[in-house]
């Protein structure tokens, strides 16, 4: 996907709050992304790493909380876990499920100094 | 630059709209990766909700003469309304406590959407969109799916009944504009440059030179890519996903994200049918196992196939846009009236 694009908001948001907020260096980075986001959560590791260099992050330890795919399904009318948004639903076996929760990417927080 | 992908940033070409970057990465790829970042933590929220804040952008859409890209990133000194303010809070160290002459270490909520600088410009088109009674779509599919042959037919019919504007995007060449102009109407080529996709930004710096006659409609063909361009939001009122005949039946299934995205399939190339060994009904399912409310139309470009239903579609789409401005200004002009009626009762009680 997008990963470098979506390093580089991480980068913004990070960048943001260390202007507002004045600190100089930030040891940890904690992001929040939905298993149905679409993210490939080792490229978007590789990305940061890359793009973190130089600024106030360089070297931050980057924490990964991932959030599980959750659907509702019309078949049975059942919230139902989803790994990916093609799977079909563990209750009744229709293909039938919107997501409803997973689908999210956020900076969680940061760990700074 | 992005190893899945090749998606990288800081080449975005807009057509008549030169401008240089300030902003500089190293990219140093030379160093193997010796860690491994993997916490998993299984961390559910019980309410499931996903969080989107309003951004406050204080984004001109008129100016001349910007800065563009990353620049707006750190030349601001003006305050960004972000809705968290986070206080020094010395019970948001690690171990939430703090003791004096402990490290200065301490934690900052941030909980803010990796894509919320996105939404906002977004946002802020679809805004434009609504005052302006526009149509806009965002159509989206892998190179090659015919959507420039697609939108070229579609002017073509809609000419003298709609006023039909497209931005283009591609990587690079303005060929595709080139054709789009041809037929007579507007059109605007994006470069996105190493860019795997279309950003709302890219896209109301666009909007600005296109100078869109309300009550339109406006066709955004995204860079062929069947990956990225789903998570970005350009502020249109749908994104249309092309397949065409030609590729396999299974893409829906090989790129769920962009087919979950969609509220329109396009079926291109269906005059192929007879040569292929394309099972549309099943591409159909699949399609539906994805996103169970996506509408599909089967379309020729070449022998008008499926043309009826599609122009329908976007006449329709035109016609809730207009109705809705209308609306808007109907509530405006009572608005006013009403406010000179107040100042007409002041100015007669001061008498």
């Amino acid at each position: 996907m997008q990963e470098m694009s979506l390093a580089e908001g991480i980068l913004q948001i990070v960048e943001d709050a260390a202007r507002q907020q004045g600190f100089k260096r930030v040891t940890e980075v904690r992001l929040e992304i939905g298993a149905l986001s679409g993210v490939e959560v080792e490229a978007l590791s590789f990305c940061l790493e890359v793009v973190l260099k130089g600024g106030v992050a360089d070297g931050a330890r980057v924490e990964l909380e991932k959030i599980p795919g959750r659907g509702y399904c019309l078949g049975c009318g059942e919230t139902v876990p989803v790994n990916a948004l093609y799977d079909a639903c563990p209750l009744c076996g229709s293909y039938q499920v919107q997501a409803t929760g997973g689908t999210e990417m956020r900076v969680k927080d940061l760990l700074v100094e | 630059m992005c190893t899945v992908c090749g998606c990288g940033q800081g080449e975005t070409k807009i057509e008549g709209h030169e401008h240089g970057h300030s902003h500089e990465h190293e990219h140093d790829h030379a160093h193997p990766h010796d860690h491994n970042h993997n916490h998993e933590h299984e961390h559910s929220h019980d309410d499931g909700s996903v969080h989107s804040h309003p951004h406050a952008h204080e984004h001109s859409h008129g100016h001349t003469g910007h800065e563009h890209g990353h620049d707006h990133l750190h030349e601001s000194n003006a305050p960004h309304y972000h809705e968290h303010k986070g206080e020094l809070h010395y019970g948001l160290g690690p171990a939430h406590a703090h003791a004096p002459g402990m490290s200065q270490a301490r934690m900052v909520q941030i909980e803010q959407d990796i894509l919320g600088k996105n939404n906002g410009y977004a946002a802020e088109n679809r805004q434009y969109f609504s005052e302006h009674g526009l149509f806009a779509i965002n159509l989206v599919s892998s190179p090659g799916s015919g959507k420039t042959t697609l939108l070229v037919k579609t002017i073509e019919a809609l000419a003298g009944s709609l006023s039909v504007a497209v931005v283009e995007g591609d990587q690079q060449t303005s060929n595709d504009a080139d054709r789009i102009r041809a037929t007579g109407a507007a059109a605007i080529q994006v470069n996105t440059g190493k860019g795997c996709h279309l950003d709302a930004h890219m896209v109301g710096h666009a909007l600005e030179r296109l100078n869109l006659p309300d009550d339109s409609l406006l066709m955004i063909e995204n860079v062929g890519n069947l990956v990225c361009p789903a998570a970005f939001d350009l502020g249109e009122a749908h994104k249309v996903v092309f397949l065409s005949v030609t590729e396999g039946e299974d893409k829906p299934l090989k790129y769920p994200d962009m087919f979950h995205a969609a509220d329109l399939m396009i079926l291109n190339k269906v005059d192929l049918l007879p040569y292929l060994t394309f099972d549309v009904e099943k591409c159909i399912e699949y399609a539906h196992r994805i996103n169970p409310k996506l509408e599909v139309l089967k379309v020729s470009a070449t022998t008008g196939e499926g043309m009826q239903r599609w122009l329908a579609w976007l006449t329709e789409g035109v016609d809730v846009a207009v109705s809705a401005r209308q609306q808007n200004v109907n509530l405006l002009r009572k608005r006013i009236a009403d406010l000179e009626a107040q100042l007409a009762q002041q100015v007669a009680a001061k008498e």
